[in-house]
């Protein structure tokens, strides 16, 4: 102990030896931690996806009627299972128009349901209400229910998909 | 040889290479000044923390973090794995248990002063401490992969959506890709059970180191405020003169207390059970009722309630705000007073904090601003009044319309828009006609899709509810 007061060669060889040590170990540690981080951050780099699926034939959706359609989600992990399924409601307005709603209310997102005689959208959470075109009725929804994109090739009805947050 | 020489002997084989008599002693029989029984809190805390840690690794053993099987793994554990009812119980209150202690933790040291010099970082690292708290609970609800649990998780994800700048980025981030599923689930259980543990292990060995440092304060007295200059000489003075061994004159409250809370979370755990699980987790099916469960259903609650037009400002802001106040408070708050006696608006904070979170979470639980989902039979006292077969064909339309969704009659109905008790005497027949044509007040226009033979009935009906 007693180099550490008397000679200033010893002080500057411990001062070295102190931050070459603490670097390494930076270092050593930014080689773990960064591989790491960028895995936890990787969904950011995945491109997201909006490509059109099928929901059916236009023949399965009568004119005036809402229901339920399912699609199989672009992006799904392996083993999704059920949750590879994202659920749209759509309404066959005329022969040739569609509207094709996201599920979630545009207040948080909880799915509404289609009251048939009532002819609304009722949402669970937070009392969000929307007519049959997809226009606010009552409740804190700030805007309409999310449309998406529709097209019809060769007789199937096609919508391109969008994210979570649909909007 | 006797067997206390044998304990003995053990007991010098084991000092000599623990030195626990030079080391370990003097930790925990350092002295602290004398306290009241509200300083059991944060030990409780810990406790709850351990339950948490055990059955969660007893939980692990076979839960299954896909989607395919989280549900049937829970629903094994639950009625078929032995003492697995038990095990979810405990966990399921001990959360419970953890975050009310570890609020009522924060209170306590918020009102007595506790927070101030030289203990600023005991409050900073008990405030992330919370958080992962709240975190832990988040994450270990979507973990039961039920209807509500996945929905939840989707509301969650649409509120970080409203963050400015980066919400979209955010919300690929919390689940993990473009929807809520797989990723999503593996995701909250890495969380839930490594990323937030090994963080909260971390802060606190901090924590506690810092209260072995710094000694717990005393109990505060009104006109003894904290000056930075001199409070640690006349702390030191106090366990001279006053401080008593931590082990046990002190000790033995937090033993005592902690064995009551862990009595109730097993009593719990054993006659209430943990909670059923809803319907399997699937995006397909929309007849869902979504909530968290109660530690954020007072947030829940405040979304419903607060005007829509600062919701986009509310939702991050909010927590963002209480966030900022709890790091700064002992920044800029660390001397003076430490008695809530001279600290009126401490208390009312609290005060009010407690009171309206659990008048939120009560609010939560009914949702009275939320329509019914369920079509309910109308009370006897409404049917057998029914005479005409117009009013017969009107109740039905009542029922199906959705009416009923936010009407109440006899007390059964949603209770969003105001009861048509006795309607039939407050409004004339034009009147009625034209609340159902043109809606108003937060109610649905019904004109377009409703036929005049179906608004003769219905109008009907409610004019006979006299």
């Amino acid at each position: 102990m007693a180099e550490r007061t008397t000679s200033p060669e010893a002080m500057s060889r411990r001062t070295f030896l102190s931050r070459i040590s603490i670097a390494l170990t930076a270092l050593a540690g930014a080689v773990v931690t960064v591989p790491m981080v960028a895995y936890l951050l990787s969904p950011l780099i995945k491109p997201t996806l909006n490509v059109w699926v099928p929901l059916g034939t236009v023949d399965a959706f009568q004119i005036g009627e809402t229901v339920e359609s399912v699609y199989h989600d672009p992006s799904p992990v392996p083993w999704a299972g059920l949750t590879a399924l994202t659920a749209v409601w759509v309404r066959r307005v005329s022969q040739e128009e569609f509207i094709v709603f996201a599920v979630n209310c545009t207040h948080l997102g909880c799915p509404v349901r289609w009251v048939q005689d009532a002819q609304l959208f009722i949402c669970p959470c937070h009392g969000g209400v929307y007519y049959a075109d997809g226009a606010v009725a009552a409740g804190p929804p700030p805007l309409p229910l999310f449309r998406y994109d529709y097209r019809i090739v060769n007789g199937v009805l096609e919508i391109r998909t969008r994210p979570l947050p649909v909007g | 040889m006797s067997v206390t020489t044998i304990g003995n002997n053990i007991y010098r084989w084991l000092n000599e290479r623990l030195g626990i008599s030079t080391s370990v002693l003097p930790v925990i029989e350092h002295p602290v000044p004398e306290t009241d029984w509200f300083y059991v809190l944060g030990s409780a805390t810990l406790v709850a923390f351990i339950f948490q840690i055990l059955t969660g690794v007893a939980l692990a053993m076979s839960y299954v973090p896909a989607p395919n099987s989280a549900y049937d793994s829970i629903q094994f554990i639950t009625h078929s794995a032995v003492l697995g009812s038990l095990i979810r119980g405990i966990h399921y209150f001990g959360a419970s248990a953890m975050v009310i202690l570890v609020a009522c933790h924060a209170a306590h040291v918020f009102l007595y002063g506790s927070y101030k010099f030289p203990r600023e970082l005991n409050w900073l690292t008990g405030t992330f401490l919370l958080l992962f708290t709240l975190g832990m609970a988040f994450t270990g609800q979507l973990l039961r992969w039920d209807q509500s649990a996945y929905w939840a998780v989707v509301v969650a994800a649409e509120q970080v959506a409203r963050t400015p700048f980066i919400g979209p980025q955010l919300v690929e981030l919390v689940i993990a890709g473009q929807t809520v599923g797989g990723a999503t689930l593996t995701r909250f259980y890495a969380t839930h059970v490594f990323l937030l543990p090994a963080l909260m292990f971390l802060l606190i060995g901090i924590h506690l180191y810092l209260v072995i440092f710094l000694g717990i304060s005393e109990m505060p007295t009104p006109g003894v405020p904290v000056d930075p200059a001199t409070y640690k000489e006349r702390y030191h003075h106090l366990l001279e003169t006053e401080g008593i061994p931590f082990w046990p004159d002190a000790a033995w409250k937090d033993v005592v207390f902690a064995l009551g809370v862990g009595l109730i979370v097993v009593l719990l755990a054993a006659f209430v059970g943990p909670p059923a699980l809803e319907k399997l987790a699937d995006p397909s099916i929309l007849q869902a009722y979504p909530r968290p469960d109660w530690y954020f259903l007072w947030l829940f609650a405040l979304l419903a309630l607060i005007p829509p037009s600062i919701e986009n400002e509310f939702i991050i802001g909010f927590p963002t705000l209480v966030v900022i106040l709890f790091l700064v408070l002992p920044l800029v708050a660390n001397k003076g007073e430490r008695s809530p006696r001279r600290r009126p608006w401490a208390v009312g904070i609290v005060l009010v904090a407690f009171l309206s979170i659990g008048v939120l979470v009560y609010e939560g639980e009914i949702a009275p601003w939320s329509p019914l989902t369920s079509v309910e039979p109308l009370p006897a006292s409404v049917t057998q009044n029914l005479k005409t077969p117009s009013e017969v064909r009107g109740a039905a339309l009542y029922q199906n319309m959705a009416c009923q969704a936010c009407h109440a009659i006899g007390g059964v109905g949603g209770l969003k828009g105001p009861s048509l008790d006795g309607v039939g005497r407050r409004l004339t027949r034009n009147q009625i006609i034209s609340r159902i044509m043109n809606g108003g007040n937060n109610m649905p226009a019904y004109a377009g899709h409703i036929t005049p033979q179906q608004l003769n009935d219905l109008t009907d009906f409610l004019q006979a509810q006299k």
